[in-house]
């Protein structure tokens, strides 16, 4: 058979002790002045002091070894973590980037000299990442990328613009892909390099999205001079590394927890014994999620194993973006309440910022397109 | 048992159960009537003698009670290998008629045998009256053992004396109506902690599984089909729109197997935790049904005019995709199952729920 097999999740995933700490702390942290409206901006909500809290409760780099500030727990008590915040749509944008990718390409790449600088503050929630690399040119096509970091004595000199970077302007540092060197194979010269994104050279100017907020940004280097061990891994290797940081960024539980406060705000208006196409629209939303915690659960089992779930990743993303943009047409055939911003009611707040966020989510990580090729690709489709 | 001897039991048996079922599935699909007006899908009887020689219809008991001591999600992995195959074969149903009579320390089941609700258990001088009728028996007509549960939760082992009224389903496979009325003595009947609930439970997990089991196959195929096809002088394999359509029943077919397994893993703690129980079972059987009603579509779509005939083996699995959907509660039915347990806890309740972790998020 050639389907694609999802093991069973470890057992101990349901971790429900460290669950109950994580809502005490919520609880208590966030209060009830935090509206349902904010909670809807999900992974997306930036608060650089909830992740200072979050770093000294030990949570953030909770994966990392203690030498660099980390606490050496499971990559699953990590995934509860993550599910737990994103699930009460905590503000975890500012450290979500360097938490997730930064702190493990680092970790697995970064000399120790980067390791020692960086980690410890990734772990405190004090050092926050953006990813570089998507350019006007080059999206979906990532070995498209056109931006040089040309090799000279003291380093590189970089030079070119990156696009749609989440948060850089809020970011201490970023992870540039770029190219190093001349090469025949598309995939070949590129590199990853670790920039201070104080560096004179480099502007960054905001892009606001369609419900005019601003996470995007465009960042333009102009003869950007970094030092030589601004490289992270090997010269010539960049493709690779990115490649490797997929898994991670594919399959987590932000990949079907995004529309989740909308979600109960509507289980909220329907009250507890709504009639039957309500009480089944429900009780299907439910299944879908059930079964795709647990296909995500599995792959952050396979993730703790070092297993490489690349494929099941893809699906698990696939599938869940395809969910987290059906919950709020099927919110709007339920409750007779159109999508605005400055109605005084939660709901038709928490919709609108659903319903306008809700076209990214089959395009971040990775669109919709593209991850159907990577899955008929698996299947030995080509 | 440890981890890797349980293990290569696991491959072994899943093996073993690969060789049997692909060597019988085209004797099989070749026995299948031309017309509809032919009747029901025959008996198999050399690949029954196979599977009960191996031990499968016992797969689901503890070792003590005469089965391997296998995990739920292995044994039930078997109705899973045989649905891809389209097998005529009511193995889960025999299990899972054979781990109630276990359960309920009944004799366990002769021959092919299945779990039936509709049929009252009372009281009747030394003996026992069974009356009523039981609806869409799979392959009625073929069981040897009936295995009731009335409304009280009283299991009885039947081994002959109802009347069959014939029935089939989209697929022709049997679907009889079993009408009862007669004394068994005491000895065949024992009270329990199942319910009609849980037995309607239990047939949707195995219908989980097996439409995982039919979307795994009809997947394959579909695959094998694309990849030799050639249009415009290219394998079909090569068009974006193919591969996109592949991929979508890759992505169904993948969720439908792992609610199936999620609700296996239940399966030990069908009478602990009976609500857990039939929670994970209406997910599996949602999705599972869901995912059929997206796949069989496609799987016809990718195939063109050949895979809608009757000579060429896509449609035992189609019409059986379209026939499990609605076997042992649809996903509406279990939406409603779902929903309302979801909403009784409120908006605050439904991260809990969820979890399985009580404490309140805001
Ligand atoms: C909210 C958000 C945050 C983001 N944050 C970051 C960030 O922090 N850093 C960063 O580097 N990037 C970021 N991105 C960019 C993201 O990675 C890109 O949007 C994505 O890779 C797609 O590229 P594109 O937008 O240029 O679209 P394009 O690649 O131009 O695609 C446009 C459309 O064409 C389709 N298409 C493209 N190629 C094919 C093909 N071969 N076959 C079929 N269809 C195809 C696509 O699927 C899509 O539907 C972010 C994007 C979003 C929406």
């Amino acid at each position: 058979m050639s389907a694609i097999h999802f093991p069973p999740p470890p057992a101990e995933i349901a971790f429900p002790e460290l669950r109950a700490q994580v809502r005490a702390f919520l609880r208590e942290t966030l209060g009830p002045a935090y509206s349902p409206y904010a909670r809807a901006r999900s992974w997306t909500g930036f608060d650089a002091a909830f992740s200072q809290k979050l770093g000294e409760r030990g949570w953030l780099g909770m994966t990392m070894p203690k030498k660099y500030g980390g606490h050496e727990r499971s990559d699953l008590e990590r995934y509860v973590v993550l599910e737990e915040l994103l699930a009460a749509g905590a503000p975890v944008a500012a450290h979500w980037i360097s938490d997730r990718q930064s702190a493990p390409t680092l970790l697995k790449y970064g000399t120790a000299a980067q390791r020692e600088m960086i980690l410890p503050r990734i772990a405190a929630g004090t050092c926050f990442f953006c990813i570089g690399m998507s350019e006007p040119d080059s999206g979906s096509d990532l070995a498209a990328a056109r931006t040089r970091a040309e090799p000279v004595a003291e380093g590189f000199v970089v030079n070119g613009t990156k696009l749609w970077t989440t948060y850089a302007h809020k970011s201490h540092y970023m992870i540039l892909f770029c190219r190093t060197s001349q090469s025949e194979d598309r995939h070949g010269g590129t590199s990853q390099l670790l920039v201070d994104l104080t560096t004179p050279g480099i502007t960054i100017s905001p892009i606001l999205d369609m419900a005019g907020e601003h996470h995007f940004n465009e960042v333009s280097f102009r003869d950007v001079v970094l030092p030589k061990d601004a490289l992270i891994g090997q010269m010539g290797d960049g493709w690779a590394q990115v490649t490797s940081e997929l898994a991670f960024e594919r399959s987590g539980p932000e990949r079907f927890l995004s529309s989740f406060t909308l979600l109960t705000q509507l289980i909220r208006i329907l009250g507890e014994a709504p009639e039957g196409a309500a009480r089944r629209s429900i009780g299907r939303l439910t299944a879908h999620l059930m079964v795709l915690r647990h296909m995500s659960q599995s792959v952050a089992g396979m993730l703790a194993r070092n297993e490489n779930p690349m494929l099941q990743a893809t699906i698990v993303k696939e599938l869940g973006a395809l969910l987290e943009q059906e919950i709020p047409e099927i919110a709007r055939t339920l409750a007779a309440t159109a999508p605005a911003h400055d109605d005084h009611q939660t709901f038709a707040q928490v919709f609108a910022r659903t319903l306008l966020a809700a076209p990214t989510f089959s395009l971040r990580g990775g669109t919709r397109e593209i991850l159907r090729g990577i899955i008929a690709r698996g299947l030995g489709l080509r | 048992m440890s981890d890797t001897t349980s293990d290569s039991m696991t491959a072994m048996i899943a093996d073993t159960a690969e060789r049997l079922f692909s060597d019988l599935a085209a004797q099989a699909f070749a026995a299948i009537p031309k017309h509809p007006g032919d009747g029901a899908v025959p008996w198999d009887a050399p690949l029954w003698r196979a599977v009960e020689e191996l031990g499968f219809p016992l797969a689901l008991l503890e070792e003590e009670a005469g089965g391997f001591g296998l995990d739920p999600l292995t044994a039930l992995g078997l109705v899973r290998q045989a649905a891809a195959h389209a097998l005529p074969l009511p193995l889960g149903e025999t299990m899972l008629a054979n781990l109630v009579l276990a359960q309920a320390g009944l004799a366990l089941a002769e021959g092919p045998a299945a779990l039936v609700t509709g049929v009252g258990i009372n009281r009747d001088g030394d003996g026992w009256r069974l009356s009523g009728s039981a609806a869409d028996v799979p392959f009625g007509r073929n069981l040897q053992t009936v295995v009731i549960c009335d409304a009280s939760g009283r299991i009885a082992r039947v081994a002959g004396g109802w009347q069959t009224a014939e029935g089939r389903n989209l697929a022709g496979e049997p679907r009889d109506t079993l009408h009862f009325d007669l004394v068994v003595d005491g000895c065949d009947t024992a009270d329990s902690s199942f319910s009609p609930d849980l037995i309607n439970g239990l047939g949707a997990l195995i219908r989980a599984q097996a439409l995982a089991g039919a979307l795994e196959g009809v997947l394959t195929r579909c695959i094998a089909y694309v990849n030799e096809r050639v249009q415009f002088g290219r394998p079909l394999a090569k068009f974006q729109a193919i591969q996109h359509n592949i991929a979508i029943m890759a992505t169904n077919t993948a969720a439908a197997r792992a609610g199936a397994d999620m609700a296996a893993a239940a399966l030990p703690q069908v009478l602990s935790d009976p609500a857990r129980f039939l929670r994970q079972v209406a997910a599996a059987k949602l999705r599972a049904g869901e995912a059929a009603s997206l796949c069989a579509p496609l799987a016809h779509q990718v195939h063109g005019a050949i895979g809608v005939t009757r000579e060429y083996a896509l449609h035992p699995l189609t019409t059986r995709l379209w026939a499990w959907r609605d076997e042992h509660g649809s996903e509406t039915d279990w939406a409603d199952h779902l929903g309302a347990e979801t909403l009784r806890r409120g908006h605050a309740g439904y991260w809990p729920y969820l979890t399985g972790v009580e404490g309140d998020l805001t």
